[in-house]
């Protein structure tokens, strides 16, 4: 029960601030169309340098937490989901606006949100101290393959080609290759003289999900979103309670599948809340509702988003594999603080890691609170012009990148990765993998040449690598994660995808 | 899949496939060969996808990936150059908040659908922008002590 000890931490006036300064920044940052949770969180860590360790991390957290429900006020409002993760909720939501019923859409999104997020959080406090003291039975050759599996798996579930998929897996493994090597201290692939000291992640993460946006956003020209925003009337909360809390079905079965789905890396909010939708509306006794204004939806949806932010920190905090993009990002920022996640960390940091996971599920309480008194300013927020929004993500992107190393060099890096990654989006390859693969090749490759040691002086190489019943597991999930993604694909993808989401976000927009 | 013209996939799966193949070149010719053995391995699977990549491109069988449309890439182009400029000159030699108050109001001027006759429309552009480049100072030269480089102005 060490998170019931760490508690009080969350409380001190200095964390406490972050956390309430994390939360309404998130929910406001979250109803910007245009600015993803990922992104969000990438444009923070450069000010969370002054700051401590577990107060960074703080700040992190709650933003992360809160864009994904604040991405419901403009999915309701606006018709335009903030984050992807807020598909599902425009089905439902914005009718229910039209309806006159906004302001009742908004509670009940909240509050589901809420209830799936605890419940989320909830998980990541039981399961991560578990996970994490199996995983300190880890050697190099199981560290060497959780790397490969942290970056297939990503690169085949996240993608909607599998050969695209790890392709950009490999190109994130090879540019963390860059600079020089550690052990021989040989130049590899410098290119120029910005690369010397390798790929710095921070401005690479701020580069790969923040320039793709801005290109998004300049793309649409001098066109008007055309978007209007619906006024909310008022609604007494104690009635939305009761009615998320009568529909218990759609809730539960919401926070059941975006918990499942939030352990599996590399499987994004989107799809959890798309899939809690169809099987909310697979077992609804009103299921000829859906779609026309039904809260089911609304709470199906909306607890399946935030239910996923919790267990999908579990593989990061524990094997250091971010189980998603948002935790890849949360990753650099740990890794900026000198804090390496993984078995040790609950060992080594618990008041960083405890006081972290304590405030996410605080934040969840917060986030609620206030997501139903600001969501009508949060709502206004959402009408910014993308012309605004471009230029201040773009200068954002530069300043960050310049701060991490006060590096000219980076800024040219995060904008030549950025505008890359961009192209690649457009031709079917995804960030995710490739983030995956620039965090986790110094892993992979420092387990690899410690293992090749290890096993030259016992066994040899074949054995060292390829037997012992945790090898063979590992290897069988990156087997298994690669075959069934192709067969699914020979089927052509007869399920939901992230290609069906974007389509969807792309039609909503 | 997609009705998108092969040729723009062509280019695109072809470039990558010469970058794999490049660093999969550097990284079985360049000494030390203990320095390049994790890189070994990963170009050499970087090039085989790169390679199956150009190959399905080639056969027009690419089944993911939109591409870019014509107004897409008129759009972005005026931009594009902005930032390219701000970032690969401007930044440095103008100083950062110089480079960023100008790039910030080209920026806004140029995707702002409000019509350009009107007076208002300027006076909101440059509020927005000063507004903004008060919290950016603030933010980085005040709060976090971020020097950055200033050559012209602040």
């Amino acid at each position: 029960m060490d998170f019931i000890f760490y508690m009080g931490d969350v409380f001190t006036p200095v964390n406490f601030a972050l956390l309430l300064l994390g939360t309404v920044g998130g929910l406001i940052l979250g109803a910007t169309p245009g600015l993803s949770p990922t992104m969000a969180v990438a444009l923070l860590i450069p000010f969370t340098f002054q700051l401590e360790p577990q107060q960074g991390l703080i700040l992190l957290g709650a933003a992360y937490t809160s864009t994904v429900a604040g991405g419901a006020v403009s999915a309701i409002l606006l018709k335009i989901p903030g984050a992807p993760a807020n598909i599902a909720t425009t089905l439902d939501g914005h009718t229910m606006a039209l309806n006159g019923q906004g302001a009742k859409a908004l509670q009940v999104s909240f509050l589901a949100s809420a209830v799936g997020g605890i419940f989320g959080v909830l998980l990541l406090i039981f399961l991560t101290p578990v996970l994490a003291q199996w995983a300190l039975a880890f050697g190099p050759s199981h560290l060497f393959w959780l790397a490969i599996l942290g970056v297939t798996v990503i690169g085949t579930l996240d993608s909607s080609s599998v050969v695209k998929g790890l392709l950009s897996g490999c190109i994130g493994l090879w540019l963390a290759t860059i600079g020089f090597d550690d052990i021989m201290g040989a130049q590899r692939f410098i290119f120029h003289s910005s690369l010397s000291g390798g790929i710095n992640v921070i401005p690479a993460l701020i580069g790969l999900f923040a320039i793709p946006q801005v290109i998004t956003m300049l793309t649409k020209g001098r066109k008007d979103s055309g978007a209007e925003v619906i006024t909310v009337q008022r609604h007494p909360i104690g009635a939305a309670f009761r009615e998320v809390f009568s529909r218990l079905r759609a809730l539960s079965i919401g926070t059941a599948v975006g918990s499942i789905i939030g352990l599996i890396p590399g499987v994004g909010g989107q799809i959890a809340g798309l899939v809690a939708y169809d099987q909310s509306k697979k077992f609804s006794s009103e299921s000829e509702k859906f779609g026309k204004g039904h809260p089911e939806g609304v709470i199906a949806a909306e607890s399946a988003n935030n239910a996923m932010v919790g267990p999908s920190l579990v593989p990061l905090l524990t094997l250091s594999i971010p189980g998603s993009p948002t935790a890849a990002v949360l990753l650099g920022g740990l890794l900026i603080h000198g804090i390496f996640p993984g078995p040790d960390l609950f060992m080594n940091y618990p008041a960083v890691a405890w006081t972290f996971i304590d405030s996410m599920l605080i934040g969840q309480i917060l986030m609620c609170i206030f997501g139903l008194f600001i969501a009508g300013l949060a709502a206004k927020v959402a009408r910014v012009p993308h012309a605004v929004m471009a230029a201040i993500v773009l200068a954002l992107a530069v300043f960050g990148s310049y701060s991490v190393q006060n590096s000219m060099g980076d800024v040219y890096v995060m904008a030549t990765l950025g505008l890359a990654m961009y192209f690649l989006e457009r031709f079917g390859f995804s960030a995710a993998p490739l983030v995956l693969g620039l965090i986790l090749g110094p892993i992979a490759e420092a387990n690899f040449i410690q293992g090749s040691m290890i096993a030259n002086a016992t066994v040899g190489l074949g054995p060292y690598f390829f037997t012992g019943a945790l090898n063979w597991l590992l290897i069988a999930i990156v087997v298994v994660s690669i075959g069934y993604s192709v067969w699914m694909e020979l089927r052509q993808r007869r399920y939901t995808t992230k290609d069906d989401a974007v389509a969807k976000e792309e039609s909503l927009t | 899949m997609t009705d998108l013209p092969r040729t723009q996939h062509i280019i695109a799966s072809g470039l990558i496939a010469a970058v794999g193949v490049t660093v999969a070149y550097i990284s079985f010719t360049q000494e030390p060969a203990q320095a390049y053995l994790f890189p070994r391995m990963i170009s050499s699977v970087f090039a085989v996808l790169a390679i199956w990549t150009f190959g399905k491109a080639l056969l027009g069988r690419t089944k993911v990936g939109n591409g870019l449309s014509a107004e897409a890439m008129k759009n972005m182009l005026p931009g594009l150059i902005v930032m390219l400029v701000y970032v690969f000159w401007a930044a440095k030699a103008l100083g950062f908040y110089t480079a960023t108050t100008i790039a910030v109001f080209i920026v806004i001027s140029l995707y702002d659908p409000a019509p350009h006759g009107a007076a208002k429309t300027w006076i909101k552009r440059i509020a927005i922008t000063a507004g903004f480049m008060a919290v950016m100072y603030g933010l980085f030269a005040l709060l976090l002590n971020v020097f950055t480089p200033r050559e012209v102005f602040f």
